[in-house]
């Protein structure tokens, strides 16, 4: 019988803490005019949330183009279709990785920053004290550092992909040898605008809005402690990763109808 | 019974966390243009009163008025607005740590007045000039005292003139300079000002100094309430207990415990 009551206020409590999520995301969504209107506070966390990520996101991305084109070199080669290896290394970039990983990253570099940002702001009061100068601390501090986030995410992709694609021709082309004109002709042919670079940009899209989202959650909802703000923290890296992965699979599984 | 003498009127109010209840039933007036002083011992809802005329938390029953209007029972837009004609000067100053001393006093302007920045410079030199700061503009909070943030964020809750100014343990852990300061800011300002303030507080002295009024409360009802006079001549052991400062009364020192002898172990050998 207790096991009974046990398990049926878990499950109140998730669903509530399902209910809260959603009516803070909601809000969140419904607030883009007021951030349009005064995009400057928009601007500024993009810069800010940006420059954050730009050195671990560029080196990463170089460094996974790499390798790429080292494994793929190896693959390809057994089957004599080195000369594909341009469009093997842009599509796993445009379509997985760069999505994936710079999400991942992003996470890591600038979401923890969100959580414990706003934590600790909650632990100082200040949230309250904006509260009582009649200023709603959702729309002033949570919402522009949201759509700072959800707009950040697809650029940081899309610059992952990009420098990955140099690294891959560095080490295809210049190291190894592959042909130039076949490594960038097989890429032009292989990679659809839409279907590939399109689909990639709006799993960024997916990611920005998940990322950003939990980490502001997790840092508004934190006890205001320094334990708490700890324990946020780590379950934005937690919680953001393992929604991305999951994420990233559904979305792959609807996108590209294997 | 609501006389507009009052600015802020609490009647019957409950109000608990989770299950645990820290007000039970506490009525109380705030006449208009004096200095109210809540005290209590730490934890006995004192925070919580003025959580509750802020809006910020809402009674389980009761009512909380601010102007005869029931701060519990407004819409958000009504709310901000009730809001906007108070200030709240948290514990330890609440300073936004990513502004300057200046911003952080222009905050409530920018936010809510369409004034110029000229203007803005203005009234934000005028109100740190009346809290003794208008050379600190340019720090940063990391870079002031415990004092001096406090007054930073008196300078910050009276950018938009309100008309109640509600302290939140303004004297906890100033240095005797600072502390008297603060003081006779709160005194000195009110009076200025033509303002109404409530101060929670359990420091003694320097709270009956300043105070018209005096509300003591204990165990989540009100013990005590009056001149700081009477309540320092009332015969209530309760209050007694917390104006002569005694460990043990009412109040006890002891956190309820099952006995000495059994937890050492005592009892048992006996059985």
């Amino acid at each position: 019988m207790n096991v009974v009551a046990h398990i049926g206020a878990a499950t109140r409590a998730w669903l509530a803490d399902v209910g809260h999520a959603t009516a803070l995301f909601v809000r969140l969504v419904l607030l883009a005019p007021a951030c349009l209107r005064r995009f400057g506070l928009v601007r500024d966390h993009m810069h800010f949330l940006g420059n954050y990520s730009l050195a671990i996101i560029s080196v990463s991305g170089l460094f996974v183009g790499f390798v790429l084109a080292l494994q793929g070199y190896n693959t390809l080669q057994r089957f004599g279709s080195a000369s594909a290896l341009g469009m093997l290394v842009a599509l796993s970039l445009v379509r997985e990785l760069g999505p994936v990983i710079s999400a991942l990253l992003f996470t890591g570099r600038a979401g923890t920053s969100l959580t414990a940002e706003i934590g600790l702001m909650k632990a100082g009061e200040q949230l309250s004290a904006m509260e009582m100068m009649a200023i709603d601390p959702v729309q002033r501090i949570l919402a522009p550092r949201f759509w700072a986030g959800v707009l950040v995410v697809p650029i940081l992709g899309a610059i992952f992909s990009a420098v990955g694609i140099i690294g891959g021709w560095l080490v295809g082309v210049v190291m190894i040898g592959v042909d130039a004109g076949s490594f960038w002709g097989q890429m032009r042919d292989g990679v659809d605008v839409w279907a590939d670079v399109g689909n990639g940009v709006i799993k960024t899209l997916v990611f920005g809005f998940t990322v950003s989202f939990i980490a502001l959650r997790q840092g508004y909802e934190a006890q205001p402690t320094p334990d708490g703000v700890a324990r946020a923290t780590t379950r934005t890296v937690v919680m953001a990763s393992l929604t991305v992965l999951a994420l990233d699979f559904v979305l792959t599984a609807l996108m590209f109808k294997l | 019974m609501n006389s507009p003498a009052n600015l802020v009127e609490l009647r019957d109010i409950h109000f608990g966390y989770g299950a645990r209840p820290v007000l039970e039933g506490v009525s109380l007036q705030v006449p208009r243009g004096q200095v109210t002083a809540l005290m209590g011992a730490s934890g006995g809802g004192k925070t919580t009163v003025l959580r509750l005329i802020g809006g910020q938390h809402q009674a389980q029953s009761g009512e909380v008025l601010f102007e005869q209007q029931d701060m519990g029972r407004l819409t958000k837009t009504a709310l901000y607005q009730a809001r906007r004609r108070m200030g709240m000067l948290f514990q330890f100053g609440a300073l936004f740590t990513d502004l300057s001393v200046f911003d952080n006093v222009a905050f409530p302007l920018r936010e809510h007045a369409q004034l110029s920045e000229a203007m803005v410079r203005d009234i934000v030199l005028m109100k740190l000039e009346a809290v003794g700061l208008r050379g600190a503009r340019d720090l940063f909070p990391s870079e002031i005292s415990g004092g001096m943030a406090r007054r930073v964020a008196l300078a910050r809750a009276m950018a938009l003139d309100p008309e109640l100014m509600m302290y939140d343990e303004p004297f906890a852990g100033l240095d005797p300079i600072s502390l008297g300061t603060a003081a006779r800011l709160i005194r000195q300002l009110n009076d200025a000002l033509g303002l109404t303030s409530i101060v929670v507080s359990h420091d003694l002295e320097e709270t009956f100094r300043i105070a018209d009024k005096v509300v003591i409360l204990a165990n989540g009802r009100i013990a005590a309430q009056g001149t700081p006079d009477e309540v320092r001549h009332s015969t209530d052991p309760l209050v007694q207990q917390f104006v002569s400062a005694a460990p043990d009364g009412p109040v006890r020192f002891h956190y309820p415990a099952s006995s000495a002898a059994e937890d050492f172990g005592l009892a048992k050998e006996r059985a």
